[in-house]
């Protein structure tokens, strides 16, 4: 089912059951977020995707990402309650992550250079926004090592029990999706350090590179059923030592 | 102070009344446990989350949402002030900090020996009263700072005996 | 106990236990309701049932333990019938006086009786005293009269009859009724409930849930406890009748874990009506099977919204997501799911039983029925109270309510729970209903109203309920979770007297951010205590800021406590009693108190039997 409606005056398309945010992009408007990711379902935490939306004689203002299209109703995306209110959540959330110069530039673009407001009283985990994309990308790969933790003004990233843990391949995809780059990840020769753990690295046979760790190839194999092989060399490499290989054939 | 080791069998009892892989019976599921042992050791919650057939991530993502859930062993006596509306305005955050001076420790925490733990709670529908403790599941209406004092005192003198 | 087979068959076990109970028999009704308990009415209980054994009156006179009557205040009550006198206060001391007085020569023990504390008249019978006579009680009616733990008390006032009369009916018929009648959700919003249920029946699906919210989380309100404690099958008669409307055959209770009783009363409920034949399958011969089951809060405000419920119900954080798709398209488990509050299910059996054009005549144009408030806080009578909609707040705060205790002066009374608002002595006249209280910066929510004096600050209450609703919230929203903590923040800058008018300016933008742009109406309604106060209190939060004083002297940091010398005897209660030891002075003598020790914990002014005590 086809649902037609307009974004800033201009007419646009979207399936039934689509978010606003993910078609709004898709037609090239801007809309600034800090949560949505579009692998992952839509939560609506960090309110910085505001648009106002009319729609059968109602007129609301509402988060684009979890907002499912509406046959017929008018989108604007810039009002001056969409600016006033985005600047006031940035300049909350510019208090839990002064370290993130995303966030900063963001929040610049709506005017707001400092907060009036002071570090928050719980926030284990600096210039976390709790956006919780790196709790849904954990549990989207199946993996339900992170989990928020408490609630209201207590809430936080955590993992089970507080402790490190078994789930936790050491993919690093938390810390690839976050927003502001705040869960501390660390490479070195011993393997890769994050969430309290460190996880040997399988190293690339050919060039030495980091490919994944060892718990992440050993979950892949028993998903996949791929030889472990298949896994001994880095992207690159399996790429040129199969050009190789197909090479040696024709010639 | 450690926690004491936990009873396996109680814990498997408790789960046995419960059907095996049905995430919706989560939260009574640890309420039941909760029963059975005053707060919700590690343990307890592993086998839980085994039970249900749901990532230990999730359990415990659930488990701290809800005020009701104690992951720290509780105290042999609990006193809890009501701190709901009509309390509030009767004077329960004196109650609070009477309490908390008497002990010497904040609302949540429990006394090192263990006698004692204080919790607050967010109305038990009995305004009438306010405002109200509970001490070990008693009512204790038309509570007053001074009154609230002699009954911690009582109990700290039974501690010493 | 045998089943029920149908409608007839239950007619005549109506029948039955009216002849082996007829209404003009003797009983005393003790009240068995949370407050009543803890006042001692289960010692009263026994010491009644002790008495009337040795007096060899267990024959002439029922005892039984019922629901709460309302009048918390003047707990323990004990209710006599056929003629309705109430005693109230009652201790287990005053037994044998009342079994010589009362059961054996008819005489009413005077000083048991209610006296109102203004005009100092005695009321013999409990509808001629004022907190009741203003009242009208339907869901309520039978609260003081029934055992809640006998289904066939309740059967014989009736019960199930209006469940006999909806099978008969059918289903669609039920739902035209329901609708006419414009009942509308009892929980906070005011949905009609026809609409939502049409919407469930109509939504295509194999399976149906219905769902009683039974999570009352606002602090101050018991009314939804007072129901299913004191009258669970008038509550789930309502939901089979529901489920039978909207073709659901599973059905749950979310109650929150706070309310032990209620928990049990219901579980002795739901097995009487199973072997009934009301409950299960086939329900009394009509083919229709519904069962329910019960599932305790975890303790969590936010799973009164209907999504974080459901979630919570699924054994999931209670985190509400964005609606549509509304639950009674999609739901529990992703079915039509019909959500409605204990109270709102507690009305149905009376729509269906005398019909929507009786329900209609009771209420307002935009209102219909009775609501229940729980009236709490700076009021002579607190209690339960069920009045027509459209009430004026008045009259519930002051003939009702009976006042403000100790001659003090009115100053607000909150309406709507935690996310209400805070109204003024000039905004008394409005209509209490639905539309009227939201046009005024209020709202009906599920029925918490709060009166409030001269001696209550209204700033420290703002900071209170933002205090409780960011402990509360879900955390999922920027606006909502830090937007609140900020607003807490703010606040106690002010009530410490660190505000200035900046703090209120700032104050006032971050409250429309974070109603304007939260998710759920927690979020969205967190604001109005601190919206309201500023409309109707602005002087209170500049007195704080301009001249650092708190008016109603609450605000420790803008307080001292002094010693009035010439009232003081030096009796030295106070100077035992302070835990500093902050206060000095010779027996018989003046005593003062060193303001660098004191930490103005009022001890000393609880204490003092002279008012020696000021506060500045």
């Amino acid at each position: 089912m086809e649902r037609r409606f307009k974004i800033n005056d201009i007419d646009v398309k979207a399936r039934a059951g689509e978010h606003l945010l993910d078609v709004a992009r898709r037609y090239g408007f801007e809309i600034p977020s800090l949560c949505h990711h579009e692998a992952l379902p839509p939560i609506g935490a960090c309110r910085i995707c505001l648009v106002e939306v009319a729609w059968g004689g109602r007129r609301e203002l509402c988060t684009s990402c979890n907002f499912e299209v509406i046959e017929g109703m008018q989108v604007t995306t810039d009002t001056p309650a969409v600016q006033h209110h985005r600047a006031m959540n940035l300049e909350l959330l510019l208090a839990r992550a002064p370290g993130s110069a995303r966030l900063r530039e963001l929040a610049a673009q709506y005017g707001v250079r400092r907060t009036r407001f002071g570090p928050p009283a719980t926030s284990p985990l600096p210039n976390c926004i709790l956006c919780e994309l790196c709790v849904r990308a954990c549990e989207q790969l199946g993996n339900h090592a992170l989990t928020m933790v408490g609630r209201g003004d207590k809430k936080r990233i955590g993992l089970a029990f507080n402790s490190p843990s078994e789930q936790c391949t050491g993919c690093a995809s938390c810390a690839s999706v976050c927003p502001t780059e705040c869960i501390p990840v660390k490479d070195t020769a011993a393997g890769r350090t994050i969430w309290g753990q460190t996880h040997p690295l399988v190293l690339c046979k050919v060039c030495g590179a980091p490919v994944m760790t060892e718990r992440q190839r050993a979950k892949a194999i028993a998903k996949k059923g791929l030889p472990e092989e298949y896994y001994d060399f880095c992207e690159s490499c399996k790429q040129s030592t199969a050009s190789k290989r197909f090479a040696s054939i024709v010639w | 102070m450690s926690a004491p080791p936990v009873d396996i069998g109680r814990v498997d009892r408790v789960l046995a009344r419960h059907p095996a892989g049905v995430q919706g019976e989560l939260i009574n599921v640890l309420h039941d446990l909760q029963a059975e042992l005053r707060y919700l050791p590690r343990q307890a919650l592993e086998r839980a989350a085994s039970h249900l057939g749901v990532p230990e991530a999730h359990l415990f993502g659930v488990a701290t949402f809800y005020e009701g859930f104690h992951l720290e062993p509780r105290g042999e006596h609990i006193c809890t002030v009501c701190m709901g509306t009509a309390c509030h305005v009767r004077g329960a955050p004196r109650l609070v900090e009477q309490a908390e001076r008497d002990l010497g420790i904040r609302a949540g925490q429990t006394t090192p020996d263990m006698r004692l733990t204080l919790e607050t709670v967010n109305c038990v529908g009995a305004c009438a009263l306010g405002p109200l403790v509970i001490f070990d599941g008693k009512y204790h209406g038309n509570m007053t700072p001074d009154r609230l004092g002699r009954l911690i005192g009582k109990l700290a003198k039974k501690g010493s005996e | 106990m045998a089943r029920i087979g149908n409608a007839k068959q239950l007619a005549e076990y109506r029948k039955q236990v009216k002849a082996s109970k007829p209404e003009s028999r003797k009983a005393i009704a003790v009240c068995a309701g949370t407050g009543c308990k803890a006042f001692g009415s289960f010692e009263l209980f026994e010491a009644f049932r002790e008495a009337l054994a040795r007096h060899e009156l267990d024959r002439q006179w029922d005892l039984r333990a019922t629901g709460c009557h309302g009048f918390c205040e003047r707990g323990p009550l004990v209710l006599f019938f056929p003629d309705g006198m109430l005693y109230q206060r009652v201790k287990s001391s005053d037994v044998d006086e009342i079994v010589q007085t009362t059961l054996k020569q008819g005489k009413v023990v005077d000083r048991l009786l209610y006296t109102d504390p203004q005009s100092g008249d005695a009321y013999i019978k409990e509808r001629d005293i004022p907190f009741y006579k203003h009242q009208r009680r339907l869901v309520l009616e039978q609260n003081g009269q029934i055992d809640p733990c006998s289904i066939d008390d309740y059967i014989a006032l009736g019960g199930y009859s209006a469940l006999a009369k909806a099978l008969a009916m059918g289903p669609h018929r039920v739902l035209d009724e329901v609708e006419r009648a414009h009942l509308r959700g009892r929980g906070g919003a005011g949905f009609p409930a026809g609409r939502k249920w049409k919407t469930c029946r109509g939504t295509e699906s194999d399976k149906r849930y219905i769902i009683c919210n039974a999570d009352e989380g606002d602090p101050g309100a018991f009314m939804d406890r007072s129901v299913l404690e004191g009258n669970p099958h008038s509550v789930l008669e309502g939901m089979i009748i529901g489920a039978f409307a909207i073709g659901a055959d599973e059905g749950w209770v979310y109650v929150r874990q706070e309310y032990p009783l209620a928990i049990e009363r219901l579980e002795l409920a739901l097995e009487a009506a199973r072997a009934k034949g009301l409950l299960g399958e086939d329900i009394l011969g009509s083919g229709f099977a519904f069962d329910v089951h019960i599932n305790r809060g975890g303790g969590a405000f936010v799973c009164g919204e209907e999504s974080a419920l459901i979630a919570s119900l699924e054994g999931r954080r209670g985190v509400p997501r964005r609606r549509p798709p509304y639950p009674a398209v999609a739901g529990l488990h992703g079915k039509p799911t019909n959500i409605n509050n204990v109270e709102t299910w507690a009305n149905v059996p009376l729509i269906v039983g005398k019909g929507a054009d009786w329900f209609r005549s009771i209420g307002t144009e935009g209102s219909k029925g009775t609501k229940i408030f729980s009236l709490v806080g700076k009021v002579n009578n607190t209690g339960l109270v069920e009045v027509p909609m459209g009430m004026p707040l008045r009259q519930i705060v002051e003939d009702i309510g009976g006042g403000i205790p100790g001659g003090k002066r009115f100053k607000a009374v909150q309406t709507g729970g935690p996310s209400g608002g805070c109204l003024p002595a000039d905004k008394l006249d409005v209509a209490v209903d639905f539309d009227s209280l939201t046009a005024e910066g209020s709202m009906m929510g599920s029925g918490g109203m709060i009166v409030m004096d001269e001696d209550t600050c209204m700033v420290d209450v703002a900071r209170y309920f933002v205090g409780f609703l960011k402990f509360e919230s879900c955390g999922n929203c920027t606006s909502c979770r830090d937007g609140l903590e900020r607003m807490h923040e703010l606040l106690t800058d002010i009530t410490e007297g660190r505000g200035t008018d900046e703090t209120i300016a700032l104050l006032e933008d971050l409250a429309a951010t974070v109603k304007a742009t939260s998710l759920c109406a927690l979020g969205t309604t967190a604001v109005n205590p601190v919206q309201s106060t500023l409309k109707y209190f602005r002087d209170e939060y500049e007195a704080h800021v301009r001249d650092k004083r708190c008016p109603a002297r609450v605000c420790k940091a803008l307080i001292s406590y002094t010693i009035d010398n010439d009232a003081c005897t030096g009796c030295t209660l106070c100077a035992k009693r302070c835990p500093q030891d902050a206060i000095s002075g010779q027996k018989k003598g003046p005593h003062t108190i060193d303001q660098d020790k004191c930490i103005k914990c009022g001890i000393c002014r609880d204490v003092c039997t002279y008012d020696a005590v000021r506060v500045e």
